[in-house]
């Protein structure tokens, strides 16, 4: 596959350098002002096309990255897995194939196994974004939330992030400790001893011994979803104890710093991990999020589609 | 061809601790001598001068696939990659479709072999009943069949009492058993080491107390039914130190690693290498310093390869789901000389791993040299460079970590019962 080297993918926070966050941060902010036009459209994609190929149920990121395509003119197909050939016994690799051979431009995929981006990437002659794989990494995830602390704090460099939940399997901490960490931010994370995977200081984040230790003096607060699904089996005793041991409340958010705002990545298990009151309060700004996903998205596939047309 | 005289080789054999340069001469598919300066009119002699001759390498841990995986490997291309590889006779794990449970299939395979002749097959056969954990075989049946030891492979035996009870009536027949020591209550889901490298990779990891844990059982095991235990594919430096401390107590235990797991370490998993998969997983650089500590100081006492084909299918798809194994045939020997250039081992050291000890264990004959034994003999150019590559294997298994990789040290010759098995520079053609 000649300059297979040159294509540009999106398979990880890990594989992205400071430099290259932050020019895709810069302009997602420009995407971000054409939202806030009555007419939210620029021919910027006009003639690409992207396929969204989702193996996992998704709502928030499918849709988000559905909007930022179509908001640059680009034209879009989706395939979610119970219309896809998987579920027929196609492997990976002959689907990705398929898919090429219909010339897209840009291929975003969740799967459930990790890795299984970088396997596409191997395979198919177009850029590939990852929009989630496995408990392994979901960039696009990272980015809007770097680009939200971003327009709330100014900065990233020597913020304090405390992310509580569960990190082993969560590939959101997983991509937002390495993206937050590259920038400068000090990023510490609590929770359950079975909410952890073993070395979690290699991805660059300190363990706190409490939530209140990690929530001391946080400029940032983010609680993550309990992910039943991922797990296996149950890692906490019930939602109850954990709601009461690890939830952020009113209480807990008062360690943080007054301005701290308060982030979850959805979707939300209102009175488990976050208190209603909190997710509600003026210091949350987990619409923003969903907000920003669009504009982050659009600067992601603007990215990759500038890399092509190099060539 | 009736004799055949290697003259002035290094001839390294354990058995009779000889490391001399020498002659050997095989008559009638025996050695029948061995030393200075023999003399053989009308024998084909080649001159094997700045060449290794040992006893033909025996390796007790392979998977031939057939019956009912021939698409991965068949016993004529395992035997015949088994050859390339400087082999004489290997042992093969029970898990084919259906799996090695009764003499019927016992006696399929060592037919197939014998059809083959490329390599001496000694079929191993399941504990229990479709490696069903529950009902044991019938060992006697399966012995006499030609099976020389027992093993669930890579579904080891769950119930401790039902492996207590396998090893008391493998300890009546004085016959081994092997065990694929692993707990399955940590390992199950995971697909790599657990530590640093899957916390990178974002996949689930199995931790190394799944195998420590699962091989002081046997060993404790072992200890109370006096049975012969050997331990397959060490791969952990708690491992290393559970099998070194039984034999401190004179447990009869045996233990085997594989070149992987001196070779590699979970680093080779980067960028989800299904190359780099199988079971137990690479471990770390530490453990993988144990295991060379282990082959030195005598608890580990054989290299296996655990050669385990798989075709594109099991391998070109997502780590997670990919299939545990790689082919290992064709590189356990240079693999194994780097240790030897790297002064881990001596030479002798490194040919009783791969034959002497192996035979001894497993009850069978090779793994010597000694005048009257069968003429199983590998020349080997410690010297050969070459770089691996997919379409010179033998193995239909090209799913290897080490293609593309400059390897050093080769067969050039095996020779099974005075025959050549492998002769790629026509070293004993006839002129």
């Amino acid at each position: 596959m000649e300059g297979a080297e040159e294509m540009k993918h999106i398979l990880g926070m890990t594989h992205l350098a400071k430099e290259e966050i932050e020019s895709l941060l810069d302009s997602a902010s420009s995407f971000k002002e054409i939202l806030l036009r009555p007419i939210k459209k620029v021919p910027t994609l006009r003639g690409r096309t992207v396929v969204h190929l989702f193996f996992e149920p998704s709502t928030r990121t499918k849709l988000s990255f559905e909007l930022a395509a179509k908001r640059l003119s680009a034209d879009t197909v989706s395939i979610s897995s119970s219309m896809s050939s998987l579920v027929k016994g196609e492997t990976l690799v002959d689907t990705a194939r398929n898919v090429e051979a219909m010339k897209p431009d840009v291929v975003v995929m969740r799967h459930g196994h990790s890795g299984a981006c970088h396997l596409l990437a191997r395979h198919i002659g177009c850029s590939v974004i990852n929009a989630g794989d496995g408990i392994n990494e979901h960039p696009s995830q990272a980015l809007l939330d770097m680009f939200t602390v971003l327009e709330h704090k100014g900065r990233i460099e020597g913020l304090k992030i405390a992310i509580v939940g569960d990190i082993a399997h969560s590939r959101v901490a997983h991509s937002d400790i390495i993206g937050f960490t590259r920038l400068g931010a000090t990023v510490t994370v609590a929770g359950p001893g079975t909410f952890f995977p073993c070395c979690i200081e290699e991805l660059g984040a300190l363990r706190a011994t409490s939530v209140e230790e990690a929530l001391e003096g946080a400029d940032v607060v983010m609680a993550l979803r309990i992910q039943r699904e991922r797990q296996g089996r149950a890692l906490v005793p019930s939602f109850r104890e954990y709601a009461a041991a690890y939830g952020i409340n009113m209480e807990r958010l008062r360690l943080a710093k007054p301005d701290a705002i308060v982030m979850h990545p959805g979707p939300i298990n209102r009175g488990v991990e976050m208190s209603p009151d909190v997710a509600d309060c003026g210091r949350s700004v987990i619409l923003d999020q969903v907000t920003n996903g669009v504009a982050v998205r659009m600067a992601l596939l603007a990215h990759v589609l500038a890399g092509a047309d190099k060539e | 061809m009736e004799r055949i005289l290697l003259k002035g080789g290094r001839i390294l054999d354990p058995s009779m601790e000889m490391d001399a340069t020498g002659d050997l001469l095989i008559e009638d598919g025996l050695i029948s001598a061995v030393g200075q300066g023999i003399k053989a009119d009308g024998a084909v002699e080649v001159d094997v001068s700045g060449l290794w001759v040992c006893p033909g390498l025996v390796d007790l841990h392979v998977h031939l696939r057939e019956p009912g995986e021939e698409y991965k490997e068949t016993i004529e291309s395992g035997t015949r990659a088994a050859a390339a590889g400087g082999f004489t006779s290997v042992a093969c794990m029970p898990n084919t479709r259906p799996p090695n449970d009764n003499a019927g299939i016992t006696r399929f395979i060592v037919e197939r072999a014998r059809e083959a002749g490329h390599c001496r097959v000694f079929p191993v056969a399941c504990i229990t009943k479709g490696q069903g954990g529950e009902e044991l075989t019938e060992f006697a049946d399966l012995l006499n069949a030609g099976a020389v030891a027992f093993s669930d492979d890579g579904l080891p035996v769950r119930d401790a009492g039902v492996m207590r009870m396998a090893m008391e009536y493998a300890a009546g027949l004085n016959t081994l058993l092997i065990t694929h020591s692993e707990e399955p209550a940590l390992s199950s889901g995971g697909c790599m080491n657990e530590g640093r490298m899957s916390t990178l990779l974002g996949l689930k990891g199995i931790p190394a107390a799944a195998e420590v844990i699962a091989i002081y059982r046997d060993v404790a095991l072992a200890e109370l039914t006096g049975c012969r235990l050997h331990v397959a594919h060490v791969s952990t430096a708690g491992g290393v130190e559970v099998v070194r401390r039984a034999k401190e107590r004179g447990v009869a235990v045996t233990a085997e690693t594989a070149p992987h797991y001196f070779s590699l370490t979970e680093e080779a998993v980067a960028g989800y290498n299904t190359s780099a998969k199988m079971n137990p997983p690479l471990r770390t650089e530490e453990d993988r310093l144990a295991v060379i500590q282990g082959l030195q100081d005598g608890t580990i006492d054989v290299i296996a390869t655990d050669h385990a084909p798989h075709s594109v299918l099991e391998k070109d798809c997502a780590f997670e789901v990919a299939a545990n194994g790689i082919v290992g045939l064709e590189t356990a020997l240079p693999l194994t000389l780097e240790l030897c250039r790297n002064r881990d081992i001596e030479p002798l050291r490194a040919v009783e791993l791969l034959s002497t000890a192996p035979a001894r264990i497993l009850g069978i004959q090779g793994g010597s040299l000694s005048p009257g034994s069968a003429a199983d003999v590998v020349v080997i150019d410690p010297g050969e460079e070459f770089t691996l590559s997919s379409d010179k294997l033998f193995s239909k298994g090209k799913n290897s970590p080490f293609l593309g990789v400059r390897l050093q040290g080769r067969a050039v010759l095996t020779i099974l019962s005075g025959r050549p098995a492998h002769d790629p520079l026509g070293m004993l053609d006839k002129d």
